[in-house]
């Protein structure tokens, strides 16, 4: 069945900007998306992996290699033929645990011919693609502390149970969550690149529009995906014009210091904010076809590079967004 | 036509489910007894012939679930033996999911993924068995089911009336459809997306139904009536007062009076068709609880007691006890080489190592420690503080039975001090009751502060804090010890909003003889429920106490 085309979603502006930039920029580190549940978080995740271009890999590589690329693949697949392979989309379940998310002994192997051989896991299956863990604040802390690391890295390393394997594992982890349920720890959510918040549309028309897509969709899977074939390969356009500007892309020195001095601004905790807050704005700046980041495209991307690194004030109840707009509005008026 | 009531209203949410399991996601039964029995008796004849209907086992673990390595199989036969999950072998069909309350969030997932997995759906039928408000199906479920169906008013089910299966052609709904099923669910306060689409793919499912090829208003309303009114957070406003807030977008000129009064029908048979116990809940003002959470960690995970988690890796000390099974099952595969590597040995059967070894964990509910704030001032009368003792004593001598524990934390004057450490000790509680004075200041900032600071080293302990506040709200002295109304009344509600950020569940009994705005505004602030006992009697508030206590 086809999937819901990207471009067909209706409203979520911020999440699926906040996409585009993680697919523009996978050193981003992530994107964490706050909101109610059934509210097209993993289908918007879903609908960019469907919408990227197939990719060339190494033909029944399980590391999913390049093959252009010489690789470091624990497995011998050099020289192996080329294959076109879907851009992978991983969802983790909630209940992983940390051998299927790593990867672990075969024990088909072990049981069959006494060998000692690897399996891996669910991250070397999203080596190149996409990593989407919802509820990842239900996920238990070892295993968030895992996924982050990796994905700060790009690769996986595994010591255990006399297995010693390591392999790429490049992805754009997206993680999604009800604050209401469970909190986050704040030095793990500093780990991801930026943050949305997503909420139930209020406006009547959008749901409305929602519910008019959403049907037209279940009853002619292909049909619809046809009339919205255009709207993607544009959006699937300007993301490789964006890849190609991305490295030429300069950043001004008021820039620079306009960012240092909304990042001392609102007080935001460490010097990641300010280094994903640059690298978010080039993106940004790159796929609305820029040559040089403006101080718009780095207010733009500032809620989501910054929301999720304040202080939490207990007695200050204003919310993260309210704070950085405040912020924006002193600084620049 | 649109009679509905809950019998008719049951049958026709199971026939729309049978049609198309997948497309509904899941359909919730919550208590029912013999009345659910028959219900699914008449489900296996609505379904197609050959689709598959399986009951989901007790105690399956994600490998019956989802398929694998049968250990046993391949040992025996010296080949690798797979076996089909539970899943693969339902696909297309209906999967029944006895005491959907028990399952854990974990575990949920699972099938919560699967929903969402377009190729190997099935439909669940998530049979809950809870009783009280503090159990439900897992979040992640109940979101995905498109029919909530409570049973537990039903008595008597009779007979279906035979229907022939068919397969309907698909039918249509038009965007004025559309707009009174939306309006309807943001009246009603309905959260998420998914009910909304449930709602719009009923609708067009009971048009199939009937032969229609587009959906009318008993469409619409049944839609409303199964899909939107289950999962109603508030009420809606009355239909005068709808009339006379100005439409934000009014429809097409000619049509929008038809689409208005469509709407009311929609939204009238949406109000009627609200659970009767939700009605009550929502005009006390209490928000629906079964669409919270699914895990705000109120268990904890112990390697003594409580029900089994999967085994971890790890030592058999400490109280843990070793897993066995799950001990050799991490052994065997490491066998065949093991006896390869080993120089000299293999005089054991099994050649153990000491990272096999796998030790038992348990998830145990944690203890509940009520703190029982009491206001000794001046202000709250004598009287009061006589009854306040009482519902003290009456919460120690249930706390016995339950295994929670009572502290008790008195202000006046000066300060506030604590009377009584978490405790379960009745002669100790009584006889400290028995000297507690009164009179004098209200130091209500000074009590939030100590009864948060207790709370904060209870939950750091591992046990649920319950704060209960018997008071009138009206402080006069600040934090700092100064006298002053205004002052201290600021204090008291900065330091309540310190509560409501740490999370512990609170409630404030307002003892005034009237009840007053200062009381309600100190719950607010706090996230507490607010309570007006004007007549407070022990019992009244032990019974408050308890009830809430069970809802933490």
């Amino acid at each position: 069945m086809a999937r819901f085309p990207f471009s067909a979603i209706v409203g979520q502006d911020e999440m699926k900007t906040a996409l585009l930039i993680a697919a523009v920029e996978p050193r981003i580190g992530g994107v964490m998306v706050f909101g109610d549940r059934g509210t097209g978080k993993s289908t918007a995740a879903r609908a960019l992996a469907a919408l990227m271009p197939p990719i060339p890999v190494v033909a029944g590589c399980r590391y999913g290699c390049e093959p252009a690329r010489p690789s470091d693949c624990p497995d011998p697949c050099h020289g192996g033929k080329s294959a076109k392979q879907a851009v992978p989309f991983v969802d983790l379940p909630l209940g992983a645990t940390e051998d299927r998310v790593i990867g672990a002994l075969d024990l088909e192997r072990a049981l069959r011919s006494g060998e000692k051989a690897f399996e891996p896991g669910l991250l070397a299956k999203a080596h190149r693609g996409f990593l989407y863990v919802d509820e990842i604040n239900l996920l238990e802390d070892h295993l968030v502390d895992l996924l982050l690391d990796v994905s700060a890295s790009g690769e996986n390393v595994v010591e255990r149970e006399g297995l010693s394997v390591r392999h790429a594992a490049r992805f754009v982890l997206i993680g999604s969550g009800n604050p209401e349920e469970g909190e986050l720890r704040p030095q793990l959510l500093d780990r991801f690149g930026l943050s949305v918040e997503v909420r139930t549309p209020d406006a009547i028309e959008e749901r409305v529009e929602i519910m008019r897509r959403c049907g037209e969709q279940e009853a002619d899977p292909n049909g619809f995906a046809e009339r919205w074939r255009e709207a993607d390969a544009a959006v699937l356009k300007q993301i490789a014009a964006a890849q190609r500007r991305l490295g030429s892309m300069g950043v001004p020195n008021e820039v620079m210091e306009d960012a240092a001095g909304l990042c001392a601004g609102v007080r935001a905790d460490g010097l990641r904010g300010e280094l994903t807050l640059m690298r978010a704005a080039k993106a940004y700046a790159a796929l609305k076809g820029a040559r040089k980041v403006r101080r718009e495209h780095m207010l733009a991307v500032a809620p989501m590079a910054l929301r999720h690194r304040l202080r939490r004030d207990v007695l200050d109840e204003t919310g993260s967004t309210t704070r950085i707009a405040r912020a924006v509005e002193e600084l620049f008026g | 036509m649109s009679a509905g009531g809950p019998v008719a209203d049951a049958r026709l949410a199971l026939r729309l489910f049978a049609n198309d399991p997948a497309r509904f996601g899941a359909i919730a039964l919550r208590g029912g007894g013999p009345v659910r029995d028959m219900l699914l008796e008449e489900l296996r004849a609505l379904l197609p012939p050959g689709a598959p209907l399986l009951r989901l086992p007790a105690h399956c673990d994600d490998e019956a679930l989802l398929g694998g390595i049968d250990l046993a199989a391949s040992l025996a036969t010296a080949r690798t033996v797979r076996q089909a999950g539970i899943l693969a072998r339902t696909a297309g069909g209906v999967l029944i999911v006895p005491m959907a309350e028990r399952i854990e969030p974990a575990f949920a997932g699972r099938l919560a993924q699967m929903l969402d997995d377009a190729e190997m759906c099935c439909g669940l039928v998530l049979l809950d068995d809870s009783i009280s408000d503090d159990e439900a199906p897992p979040a992640s479920l109940i979101e995905r089911a498109a029919f909530l169906v409570d049973l537990g008013h039903i008595s008597q089910w009779p007979a279906a009336p035979t229907v022939e299966r068919s397969a309907p052609a698909p039918a249509e709904i038009e965007q004025a459809g559309l707009e009174s099923l939306a309006k309807v669910a943001g009246a009603l306060g309905v959260e998420g997306l998914r009910p909304l689409l449930h709602a719009a793919a009923a609708a067009r499912a009971n048009a199939a139904l009937h032969g229609r090829t587009l959906a009318d208003d008993d469409d619409l309303t049944a839609a409303a009536r199964l899909a939107l009114a289950p999962r109603a957070t508030r009420l809606p406003q009355l239909p005068e007062q709808a009339q006379q807030d100005p439409a934000p977008d009014n429809a097409a000129d000619s049509s929008g009076q038809a689409t208005a009064s469509g709407q009311e029908v929609v939204m009238e048979a949406a109000i009627a068709a609200l659970p009767p116990d939700l009605l009550a809940q929502l005009a006390a003002g209490e928000a629906s609880r079964r669409t919270r959470g699914s895990g705000g960690g109120k268990r904890a995970r112990s390697g003594l007691r409580g029900r089994p988690l999967a085994a971890r890796p790890g030592l058999p000390r400490g109280g843990a006890r070793l897993a066995l099974i799950d001990t050799l099952r991490a052994a065997i595969p490491w066998q065949a080489l093991r006896r390869s590597d080993s120089v000299g040995a293999g005089r054991g059967l099994l050649e153990l190592r000491r990272a096999d070894l796998r030790i038992r964990r348990f998830s145990q509910r944690s203890q509940a420690v009520t703190i029982v704030c009491v206001d000794a001032s001046g202000s709250a009368a004598m009287a009061r503080l006589a009854e306040a003792k009482g519902a003290v004593e009456r919460l120690l001598a249930q706390a016995y039975v339950t295994r929670s524990e009572v502290a008790l934390i008195a202000f006046r004057g000066g300060g506030a001090d604590l009377l009584l450490p978490p405790t379960r000790s009745l002669t100790r509680a009584q006889r400290v009751l028995a000297e507690l004075p009164g009179g004098g200041g209200t130091p209500l900032a000074a009590a939030i502060t100590a009864a948060r600071r207790l709370a904060d080293g209870v939950a750091a302990r591992g046990a649920t804090p319950l704060l209960v506040f018997l008071t009138d709200g009206s402080a006069n002295i600040a934090a700092d010890g100064s006298v002053g109304r205004a002052r201290a009344a600021e204090d008291a509600l900065t330091t309540a909003r310190q509560i409501a950020a740490s999370g512990h569940g609170a409630l404030v009994i307002d003892i005034a003889p009237r009840p007053r705005p200062e009381a309600q505004a100190l719950a607010a602030a706090m996230r507490a429920r607010h309570m007006p006992l004007p007549l407070a009697d022990s019992s009244a508030i032990a019974n408050a106490v308890t009830a809430r206590r069970d809802a933490a």
